[in-house]
């Protein structure tokens, strides 16, 4: 055998390697590492910036469940999943339809609404913050115009809530969307043709036929918002103009989320042990929340 | 009957997605017409929807606020080396799980999949730590290095080339003697480039969009991302709404502006990334 085909050869065996190598470094290091790193410091009493002071085992887990601030922000995360999530995959799912069918300007309509998602969640944060001011704000001046008196949205636990998942759902909407749309072009016509026939009415079809065609990609976006939701974290850190440097989500806590007292408890306070353990708690929520979604979806998507 | 009475669109279709789109352009119109106005001008009780003359004088403090051409630029590096890298490390590794043969190629590729459901943001608090440790506190490659190639990326590009690179082109290419680098630039890469530069612009748009790891790893007193930079103009002492949206609506504008270049081709990437049901 020449070199030539030698090198051909030794080229043809490694550098598939060689090529995908650098995804795997890349994760390794900074995906995999600190994520599993997080679990050890969890179970120390690690200062940010004075490092290692001992281990102390499950101490920062017991403290938790103790810890009254704790417990409200895995109930405000919960609370702003749930009220953000569920109408949001309900409308994406009704704007899908309504974009499935022969429409003028396609395309025009698609990018309209896939629009809001493109825009940072920064800039959105800080834009709503202004929307839902409880002075100045148009929501409130709206309200007003039907006789309603203006709400307080960052001092009341509920208008809070109200207010940061209108902007999670102004921004995922559309997107979602966009992601049904794709799916319910691909279910056969003569599947709708001859329901037809058969006299199915349009919402009798959509239930029978459209969702169940496209229980996979149903699944597929509620792991994904469920993921995204209990990471919430812009929306409500920018929600509060002023309070960005304390991260308390309001005086009284009232939409403070997990990963808001994560990043209070590390970054603020500079208590890695106890912002890791926190880490980890969400970790496991967000699990036990993806397989109970998982469950309900696929109940509701196999209906009908 | 048929079809028709299912797929055809009355008025009411129509209507429906008109204030639909009201609805997705009105924030951003109301950043924009809050930025031109005096902060005093937010007083009134019924606001109004009419631009004020202030934008100029807005922006002029949204820059001597914080270094805001700065933040710009800094962003610009950022999301650019992302991009650029994503589109090229991607493409290759995407190329070599499409369309070349190796030993366990299936499964690792079935592991770049999978580490998607990680939830890399909760390893921050190391994540913080080993960039201590490395001097990278503040520096824009902290921001950089961790995202110069992801899942999605290979994810996307392994579809475009099953799509787009046709076996045959490659194995004539490697039988008339070819190395594996030589088939990918001068076969691969030139058949798969619109979906190639589609997945830059979405990993551009992710870069310059991202708050949560800017904001650990980068100082805001000093030179950080645009995001960043905005939620200094955000944590005055006392709101200034105009100031606020000003930087706001800077910072919205490079990504919009793409989007509006590129939206018939941005939306039929999504549309042809998602999961078929």
């Amino acid at each position: 055998m020449s070199w030539r085909d030698k090198l051909g050869r030794l080229d043809t065996k490694y550098t598939p390697y060689l090529v995908i190598a650098p995804f795997f470094v890349v994760f390794g290091i900074f995906g995999l590492y600190p994520l599993l790193y997080t679990a050890w410091v969890s179970l120390h009493d690690w200062q940010l910036i004075d490092g290692d002071q001992g281990f102390t085992g499950l101490a920062n887990y017991t403290a938790l469940l103790s810890d009254g601030n704790f417990w409200n922000a895995l109930g405000n995360t919960v609370s702003l999943f749930l009220l953000s999530t569920v109408p949001q995959l309900f409308a994406a799912l009704g704007l899908a339809t309504l974009l499935d069918r022969g429409l003028r300007g396609r395309a025009f309509w698609r990018a309209g609404v896939l629009l809001p998602n493109v825009i940072s969640v920064a800039a959105v944060a800080l834009v709503f913050a202004q929307l839902f001011g409880r002075d100045f704000g148009i929501v409130n001046a709206l309200l007003g115009f039907v006789g309603i008196d203006p709400v307080d949205w960052r001092a009341e636990t509920w208008a809070s809530h109200l207010a940061i998942s209108s902007m999670v759902m102004w921004r995922w909407t559309g997107y979602n969307a966009l992601i049904y749309l794709a799916a319910m072009q691909s279910v056969p016509k003569d599947m709708y043709e001859s329901a037809m026939l058969d006299g199915a009415s349009r919402r009798r079809v959509f239930w029978s036929i459209t969702v169940p065609s496209i229980r996979p990609t149903i699944l597929f976006t509620v792991i994904v918002s469920t993921i995204g939701g209990m990471q919430l974290f812009v929306e409500p850190q920018l929600f509060d103009p002023g309070g960005t440097a304390t991260g308390t989500g309001g005086d009284d806590r009232q939409f403070q989320t997990l990963v808001m007292y994560l990043y209070e408890k590390g970054f603020r306070l500079f208590d890695a042990g106890y912002s890791s353990a926190i880490a980890w708690v969400l970790f496991l929520v967000i699990l036990v929340v993806a397989v109970v979604n998982f469950a309900v979806a696929r109940r509701i998507a196999s209906k009908g | 009957m048929g079809t028709k009475r299912l797929t055809r669109s009355g008025p009411v279709a129509y209507a429906v997605l008109v204030v639909v789109l009201l609805a997705s352009v009105f924030p951003l119109y109301y950043s924009f017409l809050i930025a031109s106005k005096d902060n005093s001008a937010l007083g009134d009780a019924v606001p109004s929807l009419v631009p004020g003359g202030n934008l100029f004088d807005n922006l002029t403090r949204v820059f001597d606020t914080v270094d805001f051409w700065l933040a710009m630029q800094n962003s610009l590096v950022v999301a650019g080396t992302v991009a650029i890298s994503n589109v090229v490390l991607g493409t290759l590794a995407g190329f070599a799980f499409a369309r070349l043969r190796f030993r366990g190629g299936n499964a690792l590729f079935l592991v770049v999949v999978g580490t998607s459901m990680v939830p890399t943001q909760l390893g921050v608090i190391p994540l913080y730590m080993l960039m201590s440790d490395l001097d990278w506190y503040g520096t824009l490659q902290a921001v950089i290095v961790p995202a110069l190639i992801g899942a999605f990326s290979v994810f996307w590009m392994r579809q475009a080339c099953e799509e787009s690179v046709p076996y045959e082109l490659v194995e004539a290419a490697r039988v008339d003697g070819c190395s594996v680098l030589k088939t990918f630039w001068h076969v691969a890469f030139p058949a798969v480039r619109p979906q190639a530069a589609v997945m830059g612009m979405f990993t551009f748009m992710t870069a310059w969009n991202d708050f949560f790891w800017p904001l650990i790893v980068l100082d805001p007193n000093d030179s950080p991302t645009v995001q960043v930079a905005l939620s200094t103009l955000a944590s005055g002492y006392y709101t200034d709404y105009s100031l606020m949206l000003s930087g706001a609506s800077l910072a919205v504008l490079p990504v919009v502006a793409i989007f509006i270049l590129l939206a018939r081709q941005i939306v039929g990437g999504i549309m042809q990334g998602a999961v078929k049901g």
